[in-house]
């Protein structure tokens, strides 16, 4: 019976954790859809970011109370995660709380591990409370309505299930080893220290060990099975930022968020056509007329960069790059973090074709029009707000950016206003049609 | 006063075999809108005041081309940039003032990838060092006491995290500053920026000139401090939808400088 145990054990084990690679090969895949960006350089510089942006969280806390509870889940997760570790080797061999030999130390382990346990079940529960029943903006925008608004909360519940199981499982084996049970029982003494869960011992009281084995096992079974569900649940959620925040702060701009990149396709023709020098009937150089020639712009997840993909991913749909939009709070279409989000789904789109059908097919959709307005990206004022407020890194205003290049360079679809002004940059070098001879009259007048 | 201010050109210094200490670049909304100019002229009072060597570029001067970047159209600007360039470069330009954040940004950021490095500075980090250097005298003259709130604008806060020099300036003022519940790196746009100033807005419930405006009437200033030619039109535009204008004044920080001084 224990062999059975421990055998199917690690079929689950290997299972949860083939099938979680599995589908992370495909975000992987897909982010590789993207063109390529070099972001290898400051190593020192990027890791440091990453070590005060995603693990010391120090942009969550701009919102002191989310921000606070956010960090207790953060170092719940991780912290208890060394128990898993302990569980994992308890479950392959068939032991029972292989670490207690670590005596003083593994008390404090596991007591730890239950406070945590119970100040997350609490900030879960808070950051359920927050996303139904107060009224906080960003977490009523429209592109949360139906399927984000119930996977966030899925993942509220999943938590609040997986930390009730941890306690349960405490309470029920402090039960067993104080009643002396068989395998349970140490010869040292109590193994742990259950600061929390010792107050669930009146309601095992009475029960047979039998039944408290039946509680305690359950409850271990479905806490590692959950964990394992989880794990893989996050592909399919929003919630693949407990791993991608990491690199995606590592990957992040590091110029003035001012700085937009150039664009070297455009540098190169600029330079020829300025290049008195330039032979305006050479020769194409050789096997150049097999050359694609460049889109400038993006109109589909394709033509963005792999960091603008991974960013996508990443994305957690918190909302606050959408609450600190000025279009947006100004009830216009545009919300930073759709932008994200349609990015996202779209390239999970893109992917499941590849999936089918081995490579891309044209589909008659694309990102532009089908998932983000032209509306949206007309309402941005790129004033950098949205990739402030982001906790990790993300840069919706580069796939704005991108997208408007298209539209311009590839389509001439800019409002009409603005290509009036543009028209003007171009035949009077200002903005609005005033000559540019008469640009120092300002100092002659009065 | 119908005095008319001295404004050297480049091509005058060049004709006279002089370099001089710093570049003062216009921009077009300090070119031509009318409410900026006033701010061209005020900071240009205080260059002379300070007895900076400075000259403009005056007609060889043309759109950075940061509208046109910011809309999309790359050509534009790197057209624009190319062009610029060659003068400035041309011109052996080593250090560059501008009262605009936009060509600030612009030249400071987007222009070293292509040929053009410069040492570029905002008005208000210029007129700090002047300060600091004690070239300029700043007091509060009239408005000492007075009750004012800044207002970031996002190609110099967010954008370049410059959020202390005019802050500072407004200090020397001894002015009561107060601080917006939307500031520094959190500053609500005043909605111009990326090519907005030149377009319609896109449908919404209202326009972002009027809610910055709304939280700048929160903290009930006297004057709207601003960094920014676009900006201090939008903010401007904003005092008037509320009917402020007779509370509340939006003024360049450079312009309070002068006028503290009676220039």
């Amino acid at each position: 019976m224990q062999l059975i145990a421990q055998i199917a054990f690690f079929i689950v084990l290997v299972a949860g954790i083939a099938f979680f690679t599995f589908n992370i090969r495909r975000v992987i895949r897909n982010i590789k859809l993207g063109r390529k960006i070099d972001r290898s350089d400051n190593p020192g510089e990027r890791f440091a970011k990453m070590a005060k942006v995603a693990m010391g969280q120090s942009k969550m806390v701009k919102k002191p109370f989310a921000g606070f509870l956010h960090i207790i889940v953060y170092l719940g997760f991780i912290i208890i995660n060394i128990e898993v570790l302990e569980i994992i080797i308890d479950g392959v061999f068939g032991t029972h709380r292989i670490l207690s030999f670590l005596g003083a130390g593994y008390n404090f382990l596991i007591a730890t591990f239950e406070i945590l346990a119970l100040l997350v079940l609490v900030g879960v529960i808070i950051f359920w409370l927050r996303r139904n029943v107060t009224n906080i903006y960003r977490f009523i925008g429209n592109e949360l309505k139906g399927w984000p608004k119930n996977d966030a909360n899925y993942i509220l519940y999943f938590e609040m299930v997986l930390m009730i199981l941890f306690l349960t499982m405490n309470g029920a084996d402090y039960q067993l080893q104080l009643n002396g049970a068989d395998h349970y029982a140490q010869n040292a003494g109590i193994a742990g220290s259950f600061p929390i869960s010792q107050f669930l011992l009146p309601w095992f009281e009475g029960f047979s060990n039998a039944t408290l084995i039946i509680i305690e096992s359950t409850a271990w079974w479905l806490h590692i099975v959950g964990i394992l569900i989880f794990l893989n649940y996050l592909y399919y959620s929003k919630h693949l930022h407990i791993l991608l925040a990491f690199p995606n702060v590592y990957l992040s701009k590091l110029k003035p968020l001012g700085e937009f990149d150039n664009v070297e396709a455009v540098t190169n023709e600029v330079k020829l056509m300025m290049d008195p020098d330039a032979d305006p009937y050479a020769m194409p150089a050789e096997g150049a007329e097999d050359d694609v020639p460049e889109k400038f712009g993006a109109s589909d997840v394709m033509d963005l960069n792999q960091v603008q993909l991974l960013n996508a991913y990443t994305c957690t749909e918190c909302g606050r790059c959408t609450a600190e939009c000025p279009a947006n709070q100004t009830g216009k279409k545009l919300s930073p973090r759709k932008i994200m989000m349609d990015t996202r789904d779209r390239l999970e789109e893109v992917g499941n074709i590849i999936n089918e059908k081995g490579s891309f097919e044209d589909d008659g959709k694309q990102l532009l029009d089908n998932y983000i307005l032209r509306e949206e990206l007309w309402a941005c004022t790129t004033c950098n707000a949205c990739v402030e407020a982001c906790p990790i890194g993300i840069d919706p205003l580069s796939i704005i950016l991108d997208m408007r290049r298209y539209l311009v360079m590839e389509q001439s679809a800019a409002p009409s206003d603005l290509a009036n002004a543009m028209t003007n940059i171009e035949n009077n070098g200002a903005p609005w049609p005033y000559n540019q001879m008469d640009r120092l009259n300002w100092a002659k007048e009065n | 006063m119908a005095e008319v201010i001295k404004v050297p050109t480049m091509a005058e210094y060049m004709a006279q075999g002089k370099k001089p200490e710093v570049l003062f670049w216009v921009g077009c909304s300090g070119s031509f809108d009318d409410r900026a100019k006033k701010i061209t002229k005020a900071f240009v009072k205080l260059l002379h005041e300070a007895k900076v060597d400075f000259a403009v570029l005056g007609t060889e001067e043309s759109c950075t081309g940061d509208p046109a970047k910011r809309a999309g159209n790359e050509f534009l600007f790197q057209m624009q940039a190319a062009t610029n360039i060659e003068v400035l470069n041309g011109y052996e330009i080593k250090k560059v003032v501008t009262a605009c954040p936009h060509c600030f940004n612009t030249l400071k950021n987007e222009y070293p990838v292509l040929g053009g490095n410069y040492e570029v500075m905002h008005h208000t980090t210029f007129l700090k060092s002047l300060l600091e250097e004690g070239r300029l005298k700043v007091e509060g003259g009239k408005f000492k006491g007075k009750r004012i709130t800044f207002h970031d604008p996002c190609y110099l806060g967010r954008a370049n995290n410059v959020y202390e020099a005019p802050r500072d300036l407004l200090r020397k003022l001894e002015v009561e500053l107060v601080e917006m519940r939307k500031c520094k790196s959190n500053g609500l746009c005043c909605g111009a920026g990326g090519g907005q100033m030149f377009k319609e807005p896109e449908p919404g419930n209202k326009d972002v000139n009027i809610e910055r405006t709304e939280q700048a009437m929160e903290v009930k200033p006297e004057i709207i401090a601003a960094g920014c030619p676009f900006c201090n039109t939008m903010m401007t535009d904003g005092v008037k939808g509320k009917n402020q204008e007779d509370k509340i004044e939006v003024m360049d920080v450079a312009e309070m400088i002068a006028n503290a001084h009676d220039l």
